[in-house]
């Protein structure tokens, strides 16, 4: 057995830089779960994971980090308990508005509160939702989004830019109502 | 540039992830096309709705405290874990199902037997212990002579701590640092046996009446104290209980 004031230092060298991220942590399970418990659950499970696997964490970015470790954890809680959100395997093309919806009158967007903000962003595929909310909540660049959700730069660029249009239709839709599918 | 390379380009320009050349390329193009512009605009009044500071989800209160206690116990022994804190595999929100009223008198339970000054005491000293783990925290005058560490305390302290070095008895001294317990600074000293920190945090007793040695648990780790020639003395480690005796007798012998 290690000697425990080894342990210790571990403990706190993983409390210094990896506990300050909790918030993000929980902030994208929430979003990706769309509920408040299980987001909970998640980042704590995830939060024993990463620090199982701390020593081996040589990076310099421990949020980027330590939100793929909740992501894959969200995701593998969706395809368990949520089959019909991630069974299919995501494709772009077929999530993708066609060229007329994305006509510039229905892009202004009017009085956009905040719950229809949240209601439209919670109805969005969940490969859209996260890069939404890794950009524009938490104010990740690129790099670090891809790092999270291990894609390529450039599909973060064109995810982000197709998340967009289809969120900018959903709020264009009547209050209140569902988003267009 | 044209406008569909303009609306290829468009969301990395938003998002700053451009070079300087294509930035501006954007930029003129943006400046003298009003379809692309408005599309932009458009662009930048969604940023705007999704920035708003309420769609942040927060944890909810004592997240972070409850998290940070089941990852100490999850890194404890399993004895210590058993004792220390809810298992690795434990579900706060399990408990979200208890109607409020049995988890008043859950409460009730917990916060019933009122913790007396020692408890409080003993915390605070646990606490310091830790943080004095934490990098950089151990010692604010790190040296094993305690002709370095004792006069550090002077003018720092209203009073004259008893620093020894035990490096014979193998307890050596390595530091010392001001921390603050109970509501007044106090000298912390700093020993190690092989791989264990101890800290010896000492202050000036308000009774003038010697206390025989008390022994706590408290998430691991053994605290000892005792009240010898008008100094409150705590003494906690990780190290075995028998061992920070051994290191209590050197002290006050």
């Amino acid at each position: 057995m290690a000697p425990r004031a080894l342990d210790e230092r571990a403990v706190a060298r993983f409390e210094e830089s990896v506990l300050p991220q909790l918030g993000a942590a929980y902030n994208l399970a929430r979003w990706l779960t769309r509920n408040e418990h299980d987001a909970q659950d998640l980042v704590q499970e995830a939060l024993l994971r990463a620090f199982k696997a701390f020593h081996g964490f040589r990076g310099t970015d421990p949020r980027a980090w330590l939100l793929a470790i909740v992501r894959n954890a969200c995701y593998t809680w969706l395809r368990r308990g949520r089959a019909h959100e991630v069974t299919t395997p995501f494709d772009e093309e077929v999530h993708t508005p066609d060229g007329d919806v994305l006509n510039p009158e229905r892009l202004v967007l009017k009085e956009a509160d905040t719950t229809r903000v949240r209601q439209a962003l919670e109805e969005l595929p969940v490969e859209f939702r996260e890069v939404l909310v890794l950009r524009e909540i938490e104010g990740l660049s690129y790099k670090e989004i891809a790092t999270i959700a291990d894609i390529p730069v450039g599909t973060v660029m064109s995810r982000l830019a197709r998340a967009r249009g289809r969120l900018q239709i959903g709020l264009a839709g009547p209050p209140g109502g569902g988003v267009a599918r | 540039m044209t406008c569909q390379e303009a609306r290829s380009l468009l969301h990395a320009f938003l998002d700053d992830e451009l070079d300087l050349t294509h930035s501006l390329d954007v930029q003129r193009h943006l400046d003298t096309c009003p379809a692309c512009a408005r599309e932009h605009s458009a662009q930048r009044a969604l940023r705007t709705a999704l920035r708003d500071e309420a769609l942040y989800f927060r944890p909810p209160e004592g997240f972070t405290t409850r998290a940070q206690a089941a990852l100490r116990a999850s890194a404890e022994p399993v004895g210590a874990a058993a004792r220390a804190g809810p298992p690795s595999g434990f579900s706060w929100t399990r408990w979200l199902w208890l109607p409020a009223g049995a988890l008043a008198g859950v409460l009730a339970v917990l916060v019933a037997p009122r913790q007396s000054a020692d408890d409080l005491l003993a915390q605070e000293v646990v606490a310091s212990h830790i943080r004095s783990l934490m990098p950089g925290h151990l010692a604010d005058v790190p040296s094993s002579d305690q002709h370095t560490v004792k006069p550090w305390f002077n003018g720092r302290l209203d009073f004259s701590p008893p620093v020894k070095d035990l490096a014979d008895e193998g307890f050596p001294l390595t530091g010392g640092r001001l921390d603050y317990l109970g509501g007044r600074p106090i000298a912390a000293l700093v020993y190690e046996r092989r791989q264990h920190i101890i800290n010896l945090m000492v202050w000036p007793a308000s009774r003038d009446m010697d206390r025989p040695l008390t022994v706590a648990t408290r998430q691991g780790y053994h605290l000892l104290h005792w009240t010898q020639g008008g100094m409150n003395y705590w003494a906690v480690s990780d190290l075995k209980e028998d061992e920070l005796k051994q290191f209590v007798r050197l002290v006050s012998p």
